[in-house]
């Protein structure tokens, strides 16, 4: 039986490792390649390298991280931020990820989901939604509407229509970001997670609002989700990816302890 | 040296990045004729059996595959080298390389809330010694992205079993052939311990025909 996986996501900007509060307040606090390398050694799961960097001049610096990760750590990771066509996608594994992270630019193109699914394989294709809560209407009759640009921007697209949608073009994961938990560390938003791993047949990562390892075990429980993404958990010291493991695998959880 | 087979078929720097970190020398080659001279052969691979086999006959590579095993030359399959390494694979219903006897069916489960692909971090059972595996433990999880799976003819094959509602092959061999579904190369230290084992096996203390 496949163990849950716990990922850490690490916010790259400018090369270094930055903490983002509901996509508002950023700051660096570290080096993303050393930090990655410290919680493999501690047995995470899976990486995720975000790419925030906001001028494209410096978009190669992510490529220059992801080799170096890829000649260090040996598990699978994924890059994202920035990728806007096959091509960027295509280099991003080329220098070593396993998989590609898609985001605003496949809401803006959704057949960049067909398009990087058939170059590189359902597997390596992540479809990476924001969601935010808003009053469930004909448009959107969930309740759960899919946003961009860190929630500053609506779509008009229910979220459960999206997450089928990405299914059928290809998507090989899907995960979910709430908007509203995000970086409040009061939990998951663990309806949401249900309702889209309920939903679709491929694995579903909850993402957004993790700040206690009871917060995990909810969202792989009550939530249905294969995987669970935490960074400020990680990231400024208050748990070890060996902590959180021990306490979801006391709690009857199958994770990966070596 | 050890020579990593180039067929077009996805992993192939993530296994040579794997073995610089060990120290251990390899290259990539498409080219039959270095295939045959290699100390060691690693056979990889992400993608579709079908188109696999396609690019592996045009390039020749089937044929050195085969005598490269003849000649006793250590190989190692990964995933889909694993998998197009049995003699037929029902993904796009091929025949294949042959240096084991078997097929490779898809997944068909009756939970439908397991996911196909089969794919994550999960446990193995060696059933079988073998000096590749030695370093693994009972509690090493290793890497697996895959929808079908390896089933050699003969079970004396089978090297380790892996369970997903059924208990399929993760590991097969036979003389100086070993060949894991998972992926070594993402599997941590405990798949860096079977890639350095590998690069020590000799092939002979292995299992016989």
């Amino acid at each position: 039986m496949l163990s849950k996986r716990l990922i850490s996501c690490l916010d790259v900007r400018n090369g270094n490792l930055a903490k983002s509060v509901k996509f508002v307040e950023t700051r660096d606090i570290g080096d993303p390649v050393t930090t990655a390398q410290r919680y493999y050694e501690e047995g995470i799961d899976e990486l995720v390298f975000y790419d925030i960097t906001a001028s494209s001049d410096n978009r190669n610096i992510i490529i220059d991280v992801v080799s170096e990760v890829a000649s260090k750590i040996f598990i699978p990771f994924s890059v994202g931020g920035g990728l806007r066509t096959v091509e960027d996608c295509t280099r991003v594994r080329l220098a070593g990820a396993e998989k590609v992270n898609l985001n605003t630019a496949a809401v803006a193109c959704p057949d960049l989901i067909n398009q990087a699914s058939a170059a590189l394989g359902a597997q390596a294709v992540v479809l990476s939604m924001d969601v935010l809560s808003v009053p469930a209407s004909a448009q959107i009759p969930s309740g759960y509407e899919i946003v961009t640009h860190g929630g500053r921007n609506r779509t008009g697209i229910d979220a459960i229509r999206w997450a089928l949608e990405g299914q059928e073009r290809g998507a090989g994961e899907l995960v979910v970001n709430s908007i509203d938990a995000d970086g409040t560390k009061q939990g998951y938003e663990i309806k949401l997670t249900r309702k889209i791993a309920d939903s679709v047949s491929i694995p579903v990562i909850a993402s957004g609002g993790g700040g206690k390892p009871e917060h995990l075990y909810d969202a792989l429980t009550e939530g249905h989700a294969d995987a669970v993404l935490i960074a400020s958990m990680l990231h400024f010291g208050e748990y070890t990816v060996k902590q959180i493991k021990e306490y979801l695998r006391s709690r009857g959880i199958k994770v990966r302890i070596s | 040296m050890i020579a990593i087979v180039d067929y077009g078929a996805g992993n192939l720097t993530s296994v040579k990045r794997a073995l610089d970190y060990l120290e251990i020398e390899s290259f990539i080659t498409a080219d039959p004729g270095e295939l045959l001279s290699a100390e060691r052969i690693i056979f990889p691979g992400v993608g579709h059996a079908a188109s696999a086999m396609r690019i592996l006959n045009q390039r020749g590579l089937h044929t050195a595959l085969k005598e490269a095993f003849n000649s006793g030359i250590p190989i190692m399959g990964i995933c889909l080298g694993t998998q197009i390494i049995l003699s037929h694979s029902d993904e796009g219903g091929t025949g294949c390389v042959g240096l084991i006897e078997g097929n490779c069916p898809k997944f068909c489960l009756k939970d439908k809330r397991l996911k196909i692909p089969h794919m994550g971090w999960d446990s193995i059972k060696v059933v079988k010694e073998h000096p590749v595996l030695k370093s693994v433990k009972p509690e090493d999880e290793f890497y697996f992205v895959h929808s079908y799976y390896p089933q050699p003819s003969d079970r004396e094959s089978v090297l380790a079993e892996c369970e997903y509602e059924t208990v399929f092959p993760a590991v097969i061999g036979r003389s100086s052939l070993v060949a894991t579904q998972f992926h070594p190369e993402k599997s941590g230290p405990a798949g860096l311990r079977i890639l350095e084992a590998f690069s020590t096996w000799d092939g002979l203390d292995g299992l016989t025909c």
